[in-house]
């Protein structure tokens, strides 16, 4: 694997006025041209350790550096220009075609006034290919499924041309299709055009399949790290999720069933 | 190209009916000789120097109110966002009555007691809107306008309730908006004031279209949020205080404006803020002209003008979103 993307060392964050510490001595990092999951249960860390990483949040212990610099001190153009971040929650105000908000990911490249060019535009022709939704280049926002949504937003995360791509969640609300949609995606830019993947899920069993390494948060520290092999394990997520669970090799892939109570022996 | 060739027409022709049009009913032959300075001097003086700076500068309160607006309604991410929402028409209005009822004298006194309640309301805004650790929080923004708008009115009202007749009369027909006291230095006033907030806020066109997305997907596309959010208040309201300073309160242009140029043309605003430009100065000038000459020789205020189109219009284009 090649140089260190993003590095946590000792990381810790506080929310203004809350007592529990949302992040807390995370030592974690992700290396260039890996596919690394952040797992864990809801309220877990998962999504501030991401903030502190893109430095939108800055650290209160500790250090989060991106590309070996302390991440809250990039300028977010250039930051913009090699990440590609979809966030969780994103509902448009404004009515927007399809085209235009994929274009959105070319400003970083073009600035405050420099021009959108015919390259630019063939830029987005090929993120919304690539995202599988160049079929809906002309249709409004406002009237995708939240699969199609999702897919846009990928493809204007692509446009950004980043060398890493962070998705929080990506799949929250997505049938098994659209799910499989965008992690194949995923893996897709990471195992063949040699991204760098961060992807927040609560899906342990696509994550022992798709992912390089994973880190499992549990309030606020890591739980476990490595491997999905060796970190996903029954007690790990036992103890992280606090609900019994059944490990099922799968074509020699751990497979974790949540236990219904009568089922507990 | 076509849409700027339509809204350069709509302008010219809005311009054209303000100054062929008004009280003094003179023909249009009578009109454009008196533009080049030949003539009754009377006739070259009405025309010169009351209908082309009043109309000029009807225009260009309206569309800096339209461009505000649209600023405004992406910065808050709601659509019904008007350049009055931030509390500056309340603080205006209070400083206009208070020099009516105090009897000031003079013409720059209203329009400037205008402005100063206008940036007291902005600067009281906006400390209540600057959360922990300096950020701008719209949400808070908006209702923080709210409130600042109503406890001002309520000072209005009070004012208005202890004025005798006359200066209620002034009070109320100030608050409902007009051009009466336009002059060629008001409008060069306004002209060199406004164009500063109106590049600035011109330049922040890209930044506006990844604010509207939300602040967390706009940062990740590049925008610096926490500044912008601020450049854009402060720019925007300066940028309103100006317009209320010489033209009182008038309604609905920075509301329906933005809405109608994005169901024409879109939400990049690199075309919308000036088309909102544009199609804003054009309605306020085509509505001064309505208020010079439908109950002539008496003037409507235009803000009454501006709402009673404004009303119906707003009402259609919103039956329009919701389908």
């Amino acid at each position: 694997m090649g140089d260190v993307i993003f590095r946590a060392e000792q990381l810790t964050y506080r929310y203004p006025g809350v007592a529990e510490p949302a992040v807390c001595d995370v030592d974690f990092h992700v290396a260039e041209g890996e596919l690394v999951g952040i797992i864990g249960p809801n309220g877990s860390g998962k999504t501030t350790l991401l903030r502190l990483l893109l430095g939108v949040l800055k650290p209160d212990g500790g250090r989060a550096t991106a590309f070996d610099r302390p991440a809250s001190e990039w300028r977010r153009p250039q930051f913009a220009r090699m990440v590609g971040v979809v966030v969780q929650r994103e509902e448009p105000v404004f009515p927007l075609r399809v085209r235009q908000a994929v274009m959105l990911g070319r400003y970083p490249h073009a600035g405050a006034f420099g021009a959108l060019t015919a390259r630019d535009a063939a830029i987005v022709k090929t993120a919304l290919a690539d995202a599988d939704a160049l079929h809906l280049a002309e249709r409004w926002t406002a009237t995708l499924s939240a699969g199609e949504w999702q897919r846009v937003r990928l493809a204007r995360a692509l446009a950004q041309e980043p060398r890493v791509l962070v998705l929080d969640e990506p799949t929250a609300n997505l049938d098994i299709r659209h799910e499989m949609e965008v992690f194949e995606l995923a893996a897709t830019f990471v195992g063949e055009r040699g991204l760098t993947g961060v992807l927040v899920t609560h899906h342990v069993n696509l994550a022992t399949r798709y992912f390089d390494r994973v880190v499992i948060m549990n309030r606020g520290r890591v739980a476990a790290a490595g491997p999905p092999a060796t970190a996903l394990t029954r007690a790990v997520l036992e103890t992280v999720f606090e609900w019994p669970v059944d490990a099922h090799p799968w074509r020699g892939i751990p497979q974790f069933v949540p236990l219904r109570k009568n089922e507990i022996t | 190209m076509k849409r700027w060739v339509v809204l350069a027409g709509a302008a010219l022709a809005a311009l054209a009916l303000g100054v062929a049009v008004g009280p003094a009913g003179l023909d249009t032959a009578v009109v454009a000789r008196a533009l080049v300075g030949r003539g009754d001097p009377i006739e070259v003086a009405i025309v010169r120097d009351l209908r082309v700076p009043r109309v000029s500068l009807a225009f260009l309160v309206g569309g800096a109110l339209a461009m505000t607006g649209a600023v405004l309604q992406a910065l808050v991410r709601n659509p019904l966002a008007d350049p009055y929402l931030l509390g500056l028409s309340g603080g205006a209005g209070l400083g206009a009555v208070l020099a009516i009822a105090l009897g000031l004298q003079g013409a720059w006194a209203v329009p400037l007691a205008a402005a100063v309640g206008a940036l007291t309301a902005i600067a009281l805004v906006y400390r209540l809107a600057v959360v922990a650790s300096g950020v701008l929080d719209t949400r808070v923004l908006l209702l923080s306008g709210v409130v600042v708008g109503a406890f001002a009115s309520a000072l209005v009202g009070a004012v208005l309730a202890l004025s005798p007749a006359e200066q209620l009369r002034s009070a109320l027909l100030w608050l409902l908006g007009g051009f009466d006291g336009a002059s060629w230095k008001a409008l060069a006033v306004f002209a060199a004031y406004a164009s500063i907030p109106v590049i600035i806020l011109y330049r922040a066109s890209r930044s506006l279209d990844l604010l509207s997305l939300g602040e967390e997907p706009a940062r990740f596309l590049g925008a610096d949020v926490e500044p912008l959010k601020r450049t854009l208040y402060i720019a925007a309201s300066l940028l309103t205080a100006a317009a209320v300073a010489v033209s009182g309160i008038i309604g609905f242009v920075g509301l329906i404006i933005p809405h109608a140029v994005r169901l024409l043309w879109g939400h990049t605003h690199r075309v919308l803020l000036p088309a909102s430009f544009l199609l804003g100065g054009s309605l306020l000038a085509a509505a001064d002209a309505l208020a010079r000459t439908a109950f002539a020789p008496l003037t409507l205020p235009v803000g009454v003008v501006t709402a009673v189109v404004g009303v119906p219009v707003f009402a259609v284009l919103v039956r329009r979103w919701a389908t």
